[in-house]
């Protein structure tokens, strides 16, 4: 489904390079994870295949379903079935969370030739994914993101992940900032999306994260590439001895 | 002896001039009413328009900009549907009031009445040597309203004052008292034809008694072509509280003064202003608001989207008097500049006398937020939308704050046709 081959990329501003050389591919219906130390460059990878233009790509290339997603922006990118959950949902005032959600659902399926759906269908499909995620309604009510909590955030970031529908979710850094029953919520809602055909790539540091949600690949990420890749085992073993062994070995 | 000369009237002071030789026949008013309006008409004519030497007027030269001066003649306007179901209309069609029948615990009035017995006399009295609004309404006004509400009174159904304006000239006034904890909602509303250039002004006087609340709502919808000078003057009581609110999407040259006076201990003043700006148009909102006792209470909001070569102007003056300690005033002044040729000045004036206040303004200038664009184009939203609603969350915040839901909705949606038509 993803295909990531030998992706240089930099932060536009400034020429930093962040991606030096990266090889990854997601299989349909797999679960990959990406861990690494910090300022290994997880994040970045996250806004870069969501089409971020903060940051450059200088070489290599995304191939998803077989097609080059390097000229699409955030928009086609997300109306062909890629999805970021943020690390930091943005506030938006003003911006209201169900007016959000319906132009959000309504213009990926006007991208994807559907007809839009209607208030009452619309409705109903938020109530039903919000209660399966324990979200209360009135946190709906609110503009998008302003005054929810943490953990509240990272719900919403599911809820909209639900009710997208996307093939490839990347999941950045969900865990942070969740307490233990949040955590379980939110995976619960992340499992119940895996299928054959959509691919999940979860980004985090910690192993917690992994024990609910169960990858099927782990990768290693430093300065920018893939060291090494395994499979759940290989994310006990980084949370038993670290990263200083593997990244040894790769030097 | 005079050493300085004076200009001669422009063609547009010459115009007003003219223009009140040719109505004066048919102005309402008695012998003191007649006295009132040509002693008016000469301050007009003896100091001329306020340019921008004037201080009140520095960034809105009328001179310069009040250019044509239509004729009375007009079109054909007419009544529109009430912004919200069910509102109770007070029509002006083209400056005429109708014979409306006042619901329970209001008592109603056209200006025309007030003015042919006399009884307005008193009010046509300018606030001062600049107020160019009052003398000119003072001389033409021709028609309005007058309500009070009972005390104790809430008025359930929205109010809607409802002014449609085909070019010509409109001179209204409308003055409205609400006795103690009297509560209600107005939308004063002023539309205009597209393509037929008109000029109006207004003067509407609020007073508000002890623990009265009160929304009003001014929502200028001219034409493009459109000249307006408004004015309003609030007086609060004590514990009153009046929601004042400003929207402004339309006109070639709008002036609207607000005059706020807290006049009684634990008043609360909350404005929230949205001007919304394109083509070639000049928009002026200037405050003066007086905290005049202790113990009182105001937060200011202006938010503004520029576009086109558009020009907009805040003037926000605050007065605390040395008695009124314990004030409590936030202004802000947000403007959203989606263009490079369009430009917004901001003026924040203080003038503190009391030493145990709180007292804040800040003016910001702002494009759409980056990474609010990236988290909306993530979720699929094209470019193009995700803009628009940003800016239209950027103003709807203010009018979030409103309570009544369908008239929330009337004015969101409002704005975001405005924001369709001109983004």
């Amino acid at each position: 489904m993803l295909e990531i081959k030998n992706l240089h990329a930099r932060i536009a501003e400034d020429g930093t390079e962040i991606i030096r050389g990266l090889n990854l591919t997601v299989k349909a219906g797999e679960v990959a994870a990406i861990m690494g130390p910090n300022g290994s460059g997880k994040s970045t990878l996250s806004y870069i295949l969501a089409g971020r233009d903060d940051y450059e790509v200088t070489e290599g290339d995304i191939l998803y379903n077989g097609e080059s997603i390097l000229e699409l922006d955030p928009s086609e990118r997300a109306a062909k079935g890629i999805f970021l959950a943020f690390q930091y949902p943005v506030e938006i005032p003003g911006v209201a969370t169900m007016q959000f959600l319906k132009v959000a659902m309504n213009e990926q399926r006007k991208a994807r030739g559907e007809e839009e759906l209607k208030t009452p269908e619309f409705i109903k499909l938020v109530k039903e994914a919000a209660a399966s995620l324990q979200i209360n309604p009135d946190m709906l009510k609110r503009p998008l993101n302003v005054g929810f909590s943490g953990g509240e955030k990272k719900r919403a970031e599911i809820l909209q992940m639900k009710l997208l529908g996307p093939q490839l979710c990347v999941l950045d850094e969900t865990d942070s900032g969740l307490d233990i029953d949040a955590l379980k919520i939110v995976s619960d809602g992340v499992n119940a999306l895996r299928s054959p055909d959509r691919a999940v790539i979860v980004i985090t540091h910690y192993q917690r994260l992994l024990e609910h949600i169960v990858p099927d690949t782990v990768h290693v990420l430093y300065k920018g590439q893939v060291i090494k890749t395994g499979d759940k085992d290989l994310a006990l073993d980084l949370e038993a001895n670290g990263y200083a062994g593997i990244i040894e070995a790769a030097a | 002896m005079n050493m300085q000369t004076k200009p001669p009237h422009t063609a547009a002071e010459k115009a007003i001039l003219d223009s009140f030789t040719e109505i004066m026949g048919q102005l309402p008013g008695d012998a003191p009413v007649t006295a009132a309006r040509d002693k008016l008409l000469s301050a007009i004519s003896a100091d001329g328009l306020p340019t921008r030497r004037i201080e009140s007027w520095h960034y809105t030269d009328l001179r310069n900009l009040l250019r044509d001066i239509p004729s009375q003649a007009s079109g054909a306007a007419q009544r529109v549907e009430p912004l919200v179901r069910g509102s109770l209309l007070l029509p002006v069609v083209q400056g005429q009031s109708a014979d409306i029948r006042a619901p329970e615990g209001m008592e109603l009035t056209s200006y025309m009445e007030l003015l042919a017995s006399g009884e307005a006399v008193k009010n046509l009295v300018p606030r001062g040597s600049d107020d160019l609004i009052g003398q000119l309404n003072g001389a033409f006004v021709m028609d309005g309203y007058s309500f009070s509400v009972a005390a104790d009174q809430a008025i359930e159904e929205i109010i809607e004052i409802q002014s449609t304006q085909s070019g010509g000239q409109v001179h209204s006034r409308f003055a409205a008292s609400f006795g103690a904890k009297a509560t209600a909602t107005i939308i004063d509303r002023h539309l205009g034809d597209v393509g037929q250039a008109g000029l109006s002004s207004s003067i509407t006087t609020l007073d508000l008694a002890d623990g009265a609340d009160v929304t009003w709502i001014i929502l200028q919808g001219c034409g493009d072509d459109d000249q307006r000078l408004a004015q309003l003057n609030a007086r609060l009581g004590a514990d009153a509280k009046l929601k004042l609110y400003v929207i402004n999407a339309g006109g070639k040259l709008v002036r609207q003064e607000l005059h706020v006076e807290a006049a009684g201990e634990g008043s609360h003043l909350d404005l929230r202003c949205v001007n919304l700006l394109a083509g070639d148009s000049h928009t002026d909102v200037t405050l003066t608001l007086g905290h005049n006792v202790p113990n009182t209470t105001s937060s200011e909001i202006v938010r503004n989207v520029v576009l086109n070569r558009a020009r907009g102007v805040f003037q926000g003056q605050i007065r605390v008097a040395q008695v009124a300690q314990k004030t409590d005033a936030q202004m802000a002044c947000n403007t959203l500049l989606l263009s490079d040729d369009g430009e917004f000045s901001a003026k924040p004036e203080l003038e503190i006398f009391a030493d145990d206040v709180i007292c804040a303004h800040g003016a910001t200038v702002i494009d759409i937020d980056h990474n609010h664009l990236f988290y909306l184009m993530a979720r699929g939203i094209s470019e193009k939308s995700a803009r628009g609603l940003l800016v239209n969350g950027f103003v709807d915040e203010l009018i979030d704050e409103l309570e009544n839901e369908d008239l929330v909705e009337a004015l969101e949606t409002l704005i975001e046709q405005w924001l369709a038509d001109h983004g």
